[in-house]
């Protein structure tokens, strides 16, 4: 499982805990998150994501 | 050999258009120029960064050295832009030049000076970029007293982190209530009373007449004749864009560089983006239109024309004490319809026909945004 940080304003996906909130159940892999979905605290697209390390 | 696209800038705005245009074309030369050390790096998250401890390394994502090799980039610090010469297609630097295929602008804004008297004007602090942060964060280490000037989206949100990070804030803005300009009255008072809760002392309708250096800090002199003693001041009193290259290089500019919705200049094979371009007469120096502006032209400048396109797009304010969501009305003459409850409040603009026009959500209401941005018309429609 990997998570992904949103350049702009730093909010995390997490696809182990998706976001049930938005209705992305947990464990939703990044790929698998419609193409115009959006950061939900700041509003950038999905590609403006960066893949994080740990 | 193929002339590069040259970047000026690198910022959010330069660095996105070199990430989305290197995912259409691989292989052009890419030319990057900054006046600064080229970290990646976002702006919006230096107003809060202070609470969450971190400093100019935490914020910086990565390195223009780190950059120039994502970006498969040529990537030039510290380096000055002195010219444009559209005709030849040409920059001049110091000691070098340098021809290009296409430019784009990505120069950002300046924020407008404090004006007052005093020996100790030149020691106010701004933060608009990582190393005014830098400045910022190391003196905050001695200073237990902030003044911050101006009650703007960056003022709020800059008093509220230094005051949940145990600093004594005072707040001082023009206006009777913070954010005034963007707040119904009604939610501008609370804003205040929250922002009072968490220590923020607000200055209401006054002025800085004079700063002078003290024993421990500074003595501010007000304009209501009253005066206090601080450790630092930070003044945010908006920005103005970057505009002089441009008016240099005989580019057409107004407030901001004109630019049409391909974010083409007056002048051919010269585009400009974010906070230093108004397209078609809209100047939004905010995160969302430049990124949108990013991605359009990136697919111009790797040969598909793309138009911008801006749906309605609500700012974030990043005050934690009460967080707020606006997006605020692109016409004049609205009714506002303000609903309050326990924990938020919402405000709603609509125009003579009942059309949504705007909106401002607070605390537990700006869980709304989406239901709300859906039904906004778009800023910049599709034609």
């Amino acid at each position: 499982m990997k998570q992904y940080i949103c350049a702009v304003c730093g909010f995390v996906y997490d696809e182990e805990q998706g976001l049930p909130s938005e209705g992305i159940p947990a464990g939703t892999r990044w790929e698998d998150i419609p193409e115009d979905w959006q950061c939900p605290d700041c509003g950038v697209s999905k590609s403006d994501f960066e893949m994080m390390e740990f | 050999m193929t002339k590069p696209l040259v970047i000026v800038g690198s910022g959010l705005a330069g660095y996105t258009v070199a990430r989305e245009f290197r995912k259409l074309n691989s292989d052009q030369p890419l030319l990057m120029i900054t006046a600064d050390g080229g970290e990646s790096y976002s702006k919006p998250m230096l107003s809060n960064a202070f609470s969450a401890g971190k400093d100019k390394c935490a914020l910086s994502m990565a390195s223009a050295v780190q950059m120039a090799e994502k970006l498969n980039a040529t990537v030039l610090t510290e380096t000055s832009v002195r010219a444009i010469d559209p005709q030849q297609r040409q920059l001049r630097l110091d000691g070098q030049e340098v021809v290009y295929d296409k430019l784009v602008l990505a120069l950002g804004a300046s924020p407008l000076k404090l004006k007052c008297a005093g020996d100790a004007v030149g020691e106010v602090l701004q933060v608009n970029n990582l190393d005014d942060y830098q400045r910022f964060f190391s003196r905050l280490q001695s200073a237990q007293s902030v003044l911050v000037i101006g009650s703007g989206l960056v003022g709020c949100e800059f008093a509220n982190d230094l005051a949940l990070s145990g600093k004594q804030v005072t707040l001082l803005g023009r206006a009777a209530t913070p954010l005034n300009r963007l707040l119904p009255a009604e939610m501008a008072a609370h804003l205040q009373q929250k922002l009072a809760q968490v220590g923020v002392v607000w200055q209401s309708s006054n002025q800085v007449v004079s700063i002078n250096r003290a024993a421990q800090g500074y003595a501010v002199r007000l304009a209501d004749g009253t005066s206090l003693q601080v450790g630092l001041i930070l003044s945010a009193l908006g920005l103005r864009a970057n505009v002089a290259l441009a008016e240099q290089a005989g580019l057409q500019t107004e407030r901001a560089i004109c630019v049409d919705r391909m974010l083409c200049s007056s002048q051919d094979s010269v585009y400009a983006l974010g906070d230093c371009v108004q397209v078609e007469g809209l100047h939004l120096p905010f995160v969302l239109p430049l990124m949108k502006s990013a991605h359009a032209l990136a697919k111009t400048l790797a040969g598909v024309p793309t138009e911008v396109v801006y749906p309605a797009m609500p700012v974030t304010v990043k005050t934690k004490s009460m967080p707020l969501v606006i997006s605020p009305p692109q016409v004049e003459e609205c009714e506002v319809e303000l609903e309050s409850r326990q924990n938020g409040q919402r405000a709603l603009y609509w125009d003579q026909n009942r059309t949504l026009q705007g909106f401002v959500l607070s605390g537990d209401c700006v869980a709304e945004k989406q239901q709300w941005t859906r039904v906004l018309p778009a800023w910049l429609a599709e034609e």
